[in-house]
């Protein structure tokens, strides 16, 4: 079984968003750019179900710009993926477009598994693995922290709301990662060296014949409303003073 | 504009979580429910006394009954051949099916909204919340999720809505519900609570959390949350965490114990009323944010506290 794993480049989790002053976004000039943190989890299952002799191989695939093919998609092949591809694209493609050019790439590499991080952590939207489920009519298994293929079924368990919950979905399906899935390795500098001679397939969004144009437009972009510091107190004593003056405390 | 939202329940009753669902769609326009389960007619009557709500549909088949994507989307997308936008609380049901349904409608969803600026137009944030977007849609049909503590909830009471039974193409073959393991605790659900205790890895180990944070949760009549941390060292289960992608919160009083505050944390309390922090590092980012803050040794700080209320 073939597992293909769509990751996305976004600003590096540790990195300190700052919104630009003209409003029109966040500013990404001359940031540090990595995976998506719930795709390293993706890869890593991946690359582990095909240590267990579950999958066969790992195709990894990005939709972005082009730097990706020696940022990300290194990363990725020097995890363990096994081979790439980079749809190129200078645009921002959202889920919708996104999920539309994955379900191609899905109808030409027929993947029995597809495992993308349950949402990327610049835009939040935490919607391309549940849209792609719909396009291809595939069952999804989303926010997952266990994943066992068994035959041609594989059992999902899911954290939700109130605790956990096991879903049974029929091969081929649509898993997405929550972040207890697993612990990623990290990318060993021996292994970015290998992973160079992993190819690479270069394409670009409009080899698809999809149409990606944007649904949404960005107004504008600002910064939340900013805490201030408050106090500090000295003592349990003013704490519980303070809890009473709020009313929780009798 | 005619709007439909999505009933989160338990087949017995409607989850807290839909009323700010409820209260985003009446300002878009007419209010539609619908509610899918099994055996859920109890869940229909009860959203039928929704303040402002029209007419509710009741799809009660087998194939509801666990809220799996693949048979509840289907049927949404035939309702929304009537309806303009169909909204769900951004709960993990919530989040599980709309973008299916958007997808099958060939639109792109809004996640998370914070407000509604006009027909078309919302707010939500990115980026864990450091930004937040203003953004207008051109699909003719809205799919959207919403923030739960954005908006007020609609009273459980006051409405009259009539309750119609509708029918979808029920199980589709592709998932089956296997189990859940939901923990059952006699304390305030996280996202309802008035006040939450929330304890980091600074406790150090499962049993210092249950025996230092539960206590004064008990007496403050709190709800128990943790930081991904926490979590991630086994302290607690995954239900409890609060941030970026767990649960996102805003009661009247947060109380952070051992938490430093990490931006992936602060995503998911920081727009509650006041935030207090106990902290031994008088550095830690979390006493940036809090309203009231106390920098010393928790293991001293928690039980003299919990003893004093």
């Amino acid at each position: 079984m073939k597992v293909l794993v769509p990751v996305k480049r976004v600003l590096d989790y540790n990195v300190k968003p700052r919104v630009k002053a003209d409003g029109t976004g966040v500013d990404l000039a001359n940031v540090k750019m990595s995976m998506n943190p719930f795709d390293e989890i993706a890869i890593e299952e991946a690359v582990r179900l095909k240590e267990k002799g579950v999958a066969t191989e790992v195709v990894v695939v990005t939709i972005g710009v082009p730097k990706a093919e020696t940022d990300v998609l290194l990363t990725a092949r020097a995890m363990g993926a096994d081979r790439a591809i980079l749809i190129a694209t200078e645009d921002e493609v959202e889920p919708l477009g996104v999920a539309k050019l994955l379900a191609k790439v899905a109808e030409e590499e027929q993947p029995g598994l597809i495992i993308l991080g349950k949402q990327a952590i610049d835009d939040d939207s935490n919607q391309t693995g549940q849209m792609l489920g719909a396009l291809l009519g595939w069952p999804q298994g989303t926010f997952a922290s266990k994943v066992e293929v068994s035959g041609d079924r594989v059992a999902v368990t899911r954290e939700v709301d109130g605790g956990l919950e096991t879903v049974d979905l029929k091969l081929p399906a649509i898993v997405t990662t929550d972040l207890r899935l697993n612990e990623p390795r990290y990318a060993t500098l021996p292994n970015i060296m290998k992973a160079k001679s992993k190819p690479v397939a270069k394409k670009t969004v409009a080899d698809y014949g999809v149409d990606v144009t944007p649904r949404l437009k960005t107004l504008k972009v600002v910064e939340p409303a900013k805490r201030v510091a408050g106090v500090k107190v000295g003592s349990v004593d003013e704490l519980v003073e303070k809890l009473k003056a709020l009313g929780v405390a009798k | 504009m005619k709007t439909l939202v999505w009933v989160e329940h338990d087949n017995a009753h409607v989850k807290d979580a839909t009323l700010a669902a409820v209260t985003a769609a009446s300002q878009l326009g007419e209010v539609h429910l619908l509610v899918a389960g099994s055996g859920c007619a109890a869940v229909a009557d009860e959203a039928a006394k929704i303040a402002g709500v029209g007419k509710v549909h009741l799809a009660d088949d087998a194939a509801y009954g666990h809220a799996l994507a693949e048979n509840v989307a289907p049927l949404i997308a035939k309702l929304m051949e009537t309806h303009d936008a169909v909204l769900f609380p951004a709960t993990t049901n919530g989040k599980n099916i709309a973008p299916r349904v958007a997808a099958l409608l060939d639109v792109m969803q809004l996640s998370d909204i914070l407000s509604v600026e006009g027909p078309d137009t919302f707010t939500r944030p990115i980026y864990a919340g450091n930004a937040i977007a203003t953004v207008q849609t051109a699909d003719k049909k809205l799919v959207i999720t919403v923030r739960g503590t954005a908006f007020a909830k609609a009273a459980l009471t006051g409405g009259s809505g009539t309750v119609e039974a509708v029918s979808g193409e029920g199980d589709k073959g592709l998932s089956t519900f296997v189990s859940a393991e939901i923990a059952k605790s006699e304390r305030p659900e996280l996202t309802s609570a008035k006040v939450i205790v929330s304890g980091g890895r600074a406790l150090q180990n499962s049993e210092n959390f249950h025996a230092l944070i539960e206590p004064l949760a008990d007496k403050l009549g709190a709800g128990v949350g943790a930081s991904r941390a926490a979590v991630d060292a086994g302290y607690v289960p995954n239900d409890y965490q609060v941030g970026q992608t767990g649960k996102i919160v805003a009661p009247e009083v947060y109380i952070a114990i051992g938490i430093s505050g990490a931006i992936q944390h602060l995503a998911g309390m920081k727009d509650s009323k006041t935030i207090i922090a106990i902290n031994k590092d008088e550095d830690a980012p979390i006493f940036q944010v809090a309203d009231i803050g106390l920098v010393g040794d928790l293991f001293k700080i928690v039980p003299e506290l919990t003893e004093k209320l």
